[in-house]
């Protein structure tokens, strides 16, 4: 079984973003960039099922600019066997992405695609399920547990009630929640052995697809402030507060 | 063009935010249509009829749409879309599974999570957890939106009467089996819709601990809310977690209890009305959108707030 990774370079989760003053969107330059958190936990699973023997092959996947390639480079780091980086610059809108992936799984004929269920930066949780439409294949959005059996997978699914269990067929879909797994850190010694690991690029003009942004972000702006609070010295003066202030409870 | 409104149910009722996505679909445009797509879903199917935005129901009936796989309803909500300039569905996990699906099939860049209607083709939303609004134009023919449900109040939900219609079923994805829906089932208020949220964070430091904000839920009538640091812990189940990946709650009081406040967090919790945070360290990021901060030992805090709490003669429920 072959495994096909996709990763998105954003701003790492633990910045505090600011939006820039004219109005275009959020401050990128000199921001600390990292791998989409659960894009992490989709290739800590593939590697995963491929330590366990039941994947021969785990390809990482990205499309981005230049730099986007750091995201694949720190999969090969952790356990990816080799990479392959769409280059192009701009926004991408998912339905562009999702459009880009299809390429490559024509190309790569993968049995699997693995992807975090949402992307950080842009919080749209649409790639994933896009591509599994493009593809008609089944897809199991939101996974906070993966059994592979023969040609199968059963996925737990983490839903607004609780969680639900489906079984899907390869080739197929999964999005992948935080809890689906630790991921790893990178031992030295594997970024060092990760330097030597291919990576294919192509270009995006290349794949005859059309990713021209079809939404207009118009504005970017700060959300409205909370207005400062106060400190309450003990508990009665919390509940006095709520009853009497505030009048919640 | 009319607007098509997916209603969210569990065969039997309407879950509660298909009347938030109701009150957006009208803004967007007064002639809603609303689809609904379940196995014996006839009592819902009616209720939606009562909502007096909603036009006319089209309802489509099989037994491969009982368990809302979204792989047997994008086909169905692909052929009605040929009439209607709009698709809408809450962005919940139903919502944000099924939409994209939809959305690719028409070719379409769909619009998640909107929180304001500016037009029929602008929209604003959050990015980055919340700390960016995004105004956003598609120029799409056929446009894909999902709404936050907490950002639009609930439409009324009688007085309407409109015409039932059905449709034809589309075949079932073989694919795909559903096997089994784990619901924790409780008598507390849902955490999306509640007044009152308690939330618990890595601070509660076991799941047996949990029983003091129950206590307090329970007095109060609350939900209970956990961060993402709580529920990875195990100290309780994932449908608990508010945050950038949980839920968005926007509760008239949101008490936050040994929650530090991670930016995710923030996003599913700060446009609460008020917020009380209680955390030992006074630093805590969670202080800086607290209306009334306390500085305390939860362990200390929760009981006295509990002795406080019995001490009220009346409690607002």
């Amino acid at each position: 079984m072959k495994i096909l990774v996709a990763v998105k370079r954003v701003i790492d989760y633990n910045v505090q973003i600011r939006v820039k003053e004219d109005g275009t969107g959020v401050v990128t330059d000199n921001v600390k960039m990292s791998t989409n958190p659960p894009d992490d936990n989709a290739i800590e699973e593939a590697v995963k099922i491929k330590e366990a023997g039941k994947a021969t092959e785990v390809v990482a996947v990205t499309v981005g600019e230049e730099k986007a390639q750091e995201t694949v480079r720190k999969a090969l780091a952790v356990g990816a066997d080799r990479g392959i980086h769409v280059k192009v610059d701009g926004i991408l809108e998912p339905l562009a992405v999702s459009k880009i992936l299809q390429k490559i799984v024509d190309k790569e004929k993968p049995d699997l695609v693995f992807m975090g269920k949402q992307a950080i930066d842009d919080d749209c949780n649409q790639t994933g399920q896009m591509l599994s439409a493009l593809l008609n294949w089944p897809q199991a959005t939101f996974a906070s547990k993966i059994d592979v059996k023969d040609n199968k997978l059963e996925v737990t699914r983490e839903i607004d009630e609780g969680l639900e269990t489906i079984e899907i067929n390869v080739p197929a879909i999964v999005t992948c929640d935080l809890r689906l797994n630790e991921p790893r850190y990178a031992s030295l010694p594997n970024i060092m052995k990760a330097k030597k690991k291919p990576i294919e690029e192509i270009a995006a003009s290349d794949l005859g697809v059309d990713v021209s942004p079809r939404l207009e972000q118009l504005k970017v702006e700060e959300p409205p402030k909370r207005k400062a609070g106060i400190k309450v010295a003990n508990v009665a003066e919390l509940v006095q507060k709520l009853k009497n202030e505030a009048k919640v409870i | 063009m009319a607007v098509l409104l997916i209603a969210e149910h569990n065969n039997k009722e309407l879950r509660p935010f298909t009347l938030n996505a109701a009150t957006a679909a009208s803004q967007i445009d007064s002639d809603v249509h609303a689809v609904i797509i379940g196995q014996n879903s006839a009592d819902a199917a009616k209720q939606l009829s009562e909502l007096p935005v909603v036009k006319k129901v089209l309802s489509v009936e099989g037994a491969h749409y009982e368990n809302f796989t979204a792989e047997n309803f994008a086909p169905v909500i692909i052929k009605l879309a040929e009439s209607y300039s709009h698709i809408i569905c809450s962005a919940n996990t139903f919502g944000k599974n099924l939409m994209p699906r939809i959305a690719a099939h028409l070719d379409t860049s769909q619009v998640s999570d909107i929180i304001k209607v500016i037009s029929p083709d602008t929209f604003l939303r959050p990015i980055y957890a919340g700390n960016a609004f995004a105004t956003i134009k598609s120029n799409d023919a056929k446009k894909c939106v999902t709404i936050r449900p907490t950002s639009f109040d609930p439409c009324e939900s009688t007085g309407g009467s409109a015409p039932i219609e059905k449709v034809d079923s589309s075949e079932e994805f073989s694919n795909t089996k559903f096997i089994k829906r784990e619901e924790i089932k409780s008598d507390r208020p849902e955490l999306g819709t509640a007044r009152i949220v308690v939330s618990g964070g890595r601070g509660m430091q076991s799941g047996d601990n949990f029983k003091l904000i129950t206590e307090i839920a329970d007095k109060l009538g609350a939900a209970i809310g956990a961060s993402r640091a709580a529920v990875d812990a195990g100290y309780i189940s994932n449908d608990h977690q508010v945050g950038q990946t949980g839920k968005v709650v926007v509760p008239d009081l949101y008490i936050a209890v040994g929650i530090s406040g991670a930016i995710q967090h923030l996003a599913g919790m700060k446009e609460s009305k008020v917020i009380v945070a209680i955390n030992k360290d006074g630093e805590a990021p969670i202080f800086s959108v607290a209306d009334y901060g306390l500085e305390a030992d939860l362990f200390e805090a929760l009981p006295q707030f509990m002795e406080e709490l019995n001490k009220l003669n009346t409690i607002q429920k």
